[in-house]
């Protein structure tokens, strides 16, 4: 994974709640079995209506996305992020995300920053009133910046280490495995084994 | 967790006991605890970049005896001895048996008895167990904490983790009782109870906790019954949802494959009987739900928080206090093409989905099929009846269930995901309007276009029925005499 400490780009507004993973990106593009490439399959649906903010100069350059409360629930698909990633954005700003959302875009170098929804208000106005602003966002700092505006964003301690050291969270992990075979053998023998099949 | 007194919740007694390395650190800074897992469930859809990043890695897969698949979400439910038409679909099914071949993981292809739906197959083949740490590329596999385990939906790269570890690093979640005290009335179900849940905590009102069901009414509730609520608790934003297991679920589990025997079985219970909330335990949050005055309860909006007793109307947007939730109102009325005020039972719907991993077990058939059985259909209505594993569906024949369904007009299919999210061919039409048993309303999940208003399968079955939003309660009496039972 990339290091990630700071990040400046074109801010998009997303004026909506519950934005789920179906609609970031929908089940009939979950049948690919690459871990990219997904860019057309971001916001798919609505992007087939002119209107859609993504379809709008400068927004479709935009890397920074501020949307509205509760985004990312649903699905646990990690195909959202990756969709999100390889169109281009690099930063979602939302009051609350849904928490296996969150933790996808941890393991995958996209920050979720968890901005007041009053900031969120504001920085959409901006952005509205002058399309094309560019917000900067600081994880070491933990500071979002959109015109005159600086607010603070909440990040876990740990997922923002990593995405600052960008580290493996495997190979993290295997740095423990004595303490796993230790675990093991401790594990009562009744706990139940797929192998060999029982039917 | 609060953990502040000496009492522990379900969900911290399961946690505890599944710690390999605590995490460093104090408040805000601590790290991780590294949880052990004790069953991985593997689908076709959210594994094969996981099983590629092993193969770069040159990693092996752990704990294989700990790993089981099945292919459920892009599974055709018609015509399965022929090959599957889309070749993406096609693709990612073979892609898994390759992988699991390599791998050494057991799989349940298409035309075997076990295989269904991930979280129908874990359960019946007795490896979900109380106590255990259950995960899956799947936000449903909150499903499996109706046996009081701890399981959680991941991503695909924590797949990976936990084919590379057989474990996660996580922080600790917080805890929700879910209390509900009291009886529920006649046609009233599991469904109506985690549907007003959600509707009052909201789609985010669970995030960052573990949901317990407790109280009178859950524990008067069979094993089906108690997966259909864990099951949505991701649709009120929780990670997990639990019940302590007891009787009903030490007897659902006796004699099932995979089930502990003999001297095993008296130890796993002995162990599983410690499996509750201590009496001073705390949570860091309660909830509390009156089942007797329970309604059927339905969906009129495009998320699963947006729902109202089946005698109510659909709301009016500008009666929401929140801005936010009233944009989100005016949004989905529109998507759903309603009006405000209009009574959910005058809703016609042109298709019925009886299925999913929140309702395709073999109670949920039996409870729709003695609603229509000795009615007729409404015309113009499409009602389709999908198992949840081959099991189930074989279960069902047994019972001559499939012949009620088939009597009165239903498409009685092959197991599988199906409808719930249209991966293979079962999907809605553009604006076509569908009462489905499934968990999510969301815009397009089931068919470009498709409207979706969840409901429990007893209402599924009523409105199939009437062709409206409907209860048993709306339907005519039927002339028992003339309708085939099969022998008891």
């Amino acid at each position: 994974m990339e290091k990630f400490s700071t990040h400046t780009g074109i801010g998009v507004p997303l004026r909506q709640s519950n934005v789920d993973t179906d609609q970031i990106i929908p089940a009939v593009y979950l049948k690919r079995i690459t871990r990219s490439g997904f860019e057309d399959a971001l916001f798919a649906a609505w992007r087939k209506q002119e209107t859609f903010i993504l379809n709008q100069e400068p927004f479709s350059r935009g890397s920074v996305l501020v949307a509205g409360p509760d985004f990312g629930t649903g699905s646990s698909r990690e195909h959202a992020v990756w969709a999100l990633k390889d169109y281009g954005f690099k930063v979602v700003l939302s009051s609350r995300f849904a928490d296996i959302f969150r933790g996808n875009s941890g393991k995958q170098g996209l920050l979720a920053a968890e901005v007041a929804q009053d900031d969120i208000e504001l920085i959409w106005k901006e952005l509205e009133n002058h399309p094309g602003t560019e917000v900067t966002v600081d994880l070491q700092a933990k500071t979002v910046v959109c015109g005159t505006l600086t607010a603070p964003f909440e990040i876990d301690d740990y997922t923002r280490w990593r995405l600052l050291e960008g580290l493996d969270d495997i190979g993290l992990t295997l740095q423990h495995e004595g303490d796993i075979t230790a675990y093991e053998q401790t594990r009562p023998a009744w706990k139940p084994k797929t192998l060999p099949a029982r039917t | 967790m609060a953990g502040t007194s000496a009492g522990k919740t379900l969900a911290e007694k399961v946690w505890n006991a599944h710690v390999v390395r605590p995490g460093e650190g104090e408040g805000a800074a601590r790290q991780p605890d590294l949880i052990y897992i004790d069953l991985h469930l593997v689908h076709e859809v959210t594994s094969p970049q996981a099983f590629e990043g092993l193969r770069l890695a040159g990693r092996k897969l752990r704990r294989p005896d700990l790993t089981i698949a099945t292919e459920d979400h892009n599974t055709p439910t018609l015509d399965i001895d022929k090959p599957i038409a889309d070749p993406t679909s096609r693709t990612q099914i073979e892609t898994l048996r390759t992988n699991c071949k390599e791998f050494g993981v057991r799989l349940h292809s298409l035309g075997d008895a076990e295989q269904g739906i991930v979280h129908v197959v874990g359960p019946q083949l007795g490896l979900t167990q109380p106590g255990l740490t259950v995960v899956c590329g799947d936000s449903h596999t909150s499903t499996h904490g109706a046996f009081g385990a701890l399981a959680f939906g991941i991503g695909t790269s924590e797949v990976e983790h936990v084919m590379a570890t057989q474990t996660l690093s996580l922080k600790p979640f917080k805890t929700m009782a879910i209390n509900v005290e009291g009886t529920l009335r006649p046609g009233v179900t599991a469904k109506d109870i985690i549907l007003a849940v959600i509707a009052k905590i909201g789609t985010g009102g669970g995030q960052g906790y573990v949901l317990e069901y407790r109280g009178s009414a859950i524990r008067s509730l069979s094993m089906e019954a108690r997966m259909t609520i864990c099951n949505m608790s991701i649709e009120a934003g929780a990670r997990a949802g639990m019940v302590a297991p007891d009787d009903t679920t030490f007897d659902y589990l006796k004699g099932r494959p995979h089930a502990p025997e003999g001297a095993d079985w008296d130890a796993a219970v002995d162990y599983w009987r410690t499996l509750r909330s201590d009496d001073d335990a705390e949570f860091d949050a309660e909830v509390f739900l009156d089942a007797d005055t329970l309604e059927p309860f339905v969906t009129w909006g495009t998320n699963p928080g947006q729902g109202v007793s089946l005698s109510q109307a659909v709301p009016d947007p500008d009666d929401f206090a929140d801005e936010n939730a009233k944009a989100a109102a005016r949004r989905a009325l529109d998507y759903m093409a309603l009006e405000a005020g209009t009574p959910m039972k005058d809703i016609r719907v042109d298709t019925v989905f009886l299925g999913s991993c929140t309702n395709s077990r073999i109670e949920d058939l039996r409870i729709a099929a003695d609603i229509i059985r000795g009615r007729s259909k409404a015309p113009n209505v499409r009602m389709m009846v999908v198992p949840g594993s081959a099991r189930v569906r074989l279960e069902a024949e047994a019972e001559g269930l499939d012949k009620v369904f088939k009597e009165f007009g239903a498409e009685w299919r092959f197991a599988g995901c199906s409808m719930c999210l249209g991966m293979n061919p079962d999907q809605l039409a553009p604006g076509e309007r569908c009462a489905s048993t499934s968990n999510r309303n969301f815009e397009g999940r089931q068919g470009k276009g498709g409207r979706t208003h969840l409901v429990s399968p007893v209402v599924a079955a009523a409105t199939a029925v009437r062709g409206t939003l409907s209860s048993p309660s709306d339907l005519d009496p039927i002339n028992d005499d003339a309708v085939s039972r099969p022998a008891a």
